[in-house]
């Protein structure tokens, strides 16, 4: 293989591995930038990855499986928001139960549905579609590089959209505001509660897609094992990139990289695969201890905003 | 004035797992099974015979180590959402030297025992170095840490020195002076039973003791009430954290241990993770911290665990059992509204 073909498979790999993450993340930089704590992301992309699965199966278009999945995602994020914004929840607790009832709920209408905890297999067609298909030679470099899906691009896009919302717009600042330093904002006549509300079911909304993706591209169907870890895992780049969605995107990349790789180191080998898959987790931690430093947690995060008389 | 919030804690916990119930029930209902027929499962999966109350228990154990590490750390403060690898590595130890170490039965088991604490210890602690020293979120750590352990697990678990020939994708069986089995007269009973359940207790008290009637549970207690306040007394909270953040990784990877030497015999490759540090955030969490209810949360959960593995032969998802929990630890985050509630009409009734 020459080095193009394999740097051509090496972004592919990244191109479908690093979106799932990546939504997740970014739903997690609007709820914990907010001030909710969300670690519900988890439970979140699992529900979202079956009802993607499921309504593809049922309507055969890859693109209503995707936005389901976005939807089922937000139903948690609602219930999330309900917890800890109108309830005062301790948001951690909350986000716990999330992470059980959300796969919970998943494999047992998979079972009603299915009689299996795995969902039917999908067929190409029913998945998200990718672009350009038959215009380069398969295992060309722009074949790997151009034909995927269209929604890995636009997930890397949404980084971009989402840090001009919270650094260039008025609901941007707020929203930052409200994860500072809520008592002020309400000073200034926020609506502080609405704000947070706004922002956690978008991040259960983004968990959703992120979860959906994952069954409508690589993944062939639903299985109980198809999400596990990988929300955690967008919580801990977000926390890694600092709160920012471009930070958040560095530390997605890394683990998109490295499960990217995964295969193609495997296939050769040489190395455990095991020990390979350590790898994202100590580089994360080694770019922690020595490059990134204090990742400062907003200063409102995780506590509940009792509005004040 | 202490026993009534510990008494509306408990009823307010028990009014969440009545709605944890109802709500399984619901969901039971929109795919046409009687509730009915599913909960007497469960209910007679569990105390129908005595074989099944032990077994129940045997389930809980792993359970009550790990919900005693998570309710341990909140004490301080500190979210041990790293007990799930804490776990891992303890179980890892204990099977390692289980298997490779010779000596007779006496020194065996608390030889396992350490080493699966001391792993545990070296899992949470670097975690507590990596906050303190360099500010890294705790969460952040204990999850990468998770993973790690994770895979190194089933690394270590192919290494052809540890694999066991053709017995699948596990290690090979600890030996026999490193189980922990239960007398004769219990296992003809329960092959499972151990005395991994009796420790656990032997643990929660002593958990108990500590942060109630020690000055270092005080101290933890006071770090978690306010950091700044702690430092102002002359505690240092570093301090604090590390030894609360160790003692708290000594007992999930007790609990990896208890797994080990009490029921499996041996590690397998995992395929995802098996839950048992997660399970113990709901088992400190149905528990309110308090170490010795951990030991009731843990054998309810233990047996939502074993009785639920039965309902499978009556044609129900185990997985109700996950959302019922689920929905459990739910309202028990909401409840603090219930309590205002029934204030509100307490004082309603007055006026």
């Amino acid at each position: 293989m020459s080095p193009v073909t394999i740097l051509g498979l090496l972004i592919n790999a990244v191109l479908v591995s690093t979106p799932p993450l990546l939504l997740a993340a970014l739903g997690s930089c609007f709820s914990e930038r907010s001030g909710v704590v969300n670690i519900g992301i988890e439970g979140m992309m699992t529900i979202g990855a079956f009802i993607g699965a499921m309504t593809a199966h049922y309507t055969g278009n890859g693109w209503v499986g995707f936005f389901a999945g976005g939807l089922a995602g937000m139903v948690f994020g609602i219930l999330h928001a309900l917890a800890c914004i109108t309830f005062n929840a301790d948001q951690t607790i909350a986000g716990t139960a999330i992470n059980f009832v959300g796969p919970g709920l998943a494999v047992f209408m998979s079972k009603a549905l299915f009689n299996s905890s795995d969902s039917p297999s999908l067929t190409p067609a029913q998945k998200l579609p990718k672009m350009f298909s038959g215009t380069f030679a398969p295992g060309s470099f722009f074949y790997n590089v151009v034909e995927t899906y269209p929604a890995a691009y636009l997930s890397i896009a949404l980084v971009a959209l989402i840090w001009f919302v919270f650094f260039r717009t008025r609901f941007g600042m707020r929203l930052r505001a409200c994860g500072e330093h809520p008592r002020a904002c309400e000073t200034l006549g926020v609506n502080v509660r609405l704000v947070r509300y706004i922002c956690v079911i978008l991040s259960g909304f983004l968990a959703g897609l992120g979860g959906a993706f994952v069954t409508l591209s690589t993944v062939s169907q639903f299985r109980p094992s198809v999400i596990v870890g990988q929300g955690f895992i967008a919580i801990a780049a977000v926390i890694f990139g600092k709160f920012n969605p471009q930070g958040a995107l560095i530390g997605c990349l890394i683990f998109g990289f490295c499960n990217g790789i995964k295969p193609l180191v495997g296939s050769s080998n040489v190395i455990s695969p095991n020990l390979v898959s350590m790898i994202p987790y100590i580089v994360t931690l080694l770019a922690l201890i020595f490059f990134v430093g204090n990742s400062r947690v907003p200063a409102a995060s995780g506590k509940p905003f009792v509005k004040s008389d | 004035m202490k026993q009534k919030i510990l008494q509306s804690n408990m009823l307010l916990t028990l009014i969440s797992i009545v709605i944890g119930f109802i709500f399984g029930a619901i969901l039971l209902l929109c795919i046409r099974i009687n509730p009915g027929v599913a909960y007497a499962k469960l209910f007679t999966g569990v105390f129908s015979q005595f074989k099944y109350i032990l077994y129940s228990a045997v389930y809980a154990s792993p359970l009550i180590f790990t919900g005693l590490s998570v309710a341990f750390s909140f004490k301080t403060g500190v979210f041990n959402i790293g007990a799930e690898g804490q776990f891992v590595v303890g179980s890892l130890a204990a099977c390692l030297i289980g298997i490779f170490v010779d000596v007779p039965a006496i020194l065996h088991v608390p030889l396992c025992l350490l080493a699966a604490m001391a792993a545990g210890v070296l899992w949470s602690a670097v975690v507590g170095y990596l906050k303190v020293a360099r500010g890294i979120n705790e969460v952040l750590s204990y999850i990468m840490f998770n993973w790690i352990a994770f895979y190194l697990s089933n690394y270590v678990v192919n290494i052809p020195a540890v694999h066991k020939e053709g017995g699948g994708e596990a290690t090979k069986d600890i030996l026999a002076s490193a189980k922990m089995t239960a007398p004769s007269f219990i296992t003809q009973i329960c092959s499972y039973a151990n005395w991994g359940f009796l420790l656990a207790i032997a643990c929660a008290f002593l958990v108990w003791f500590t942060i109630e009637k020690t000055t270092l549970g005080f101290q933890l207690r006071a770090v978690g009430h306010s950091r700044t306040a702690a430092e102002y007394a002359g505690i240092s909270s570093n301090r604090i954290f590390l030894t609360s953040m160790s003692i708290s990784g000594a007992l999930a990877g007790l609990g990896g241990a208890v797994q080990i030497l009490g029921m499996s015999g041996r590690l397998s490759q995992f395929a995802g993770q098996e839950g048992y540090g997660f399970q113990g955030i709901t088992v400190a969490l149905i528990a309110s911290s308090n170490p010795v209810g951990c030991i009731f949360s843990g054998l309810f959960y233990g047996a939502m665990k074993y009785g639920g593995s039965k309902l499978s032969i009556v044609g129900v998802p185990n997985e109700v059992v996950n959302i019922i929990m689920g929905t459990i630890i739910f309202f028990i985050a909401i409840s603090q509204v219930f309590r205002l509630l029934l204030n509100r009409k307490k004082k309603g009734g007055v006026a």
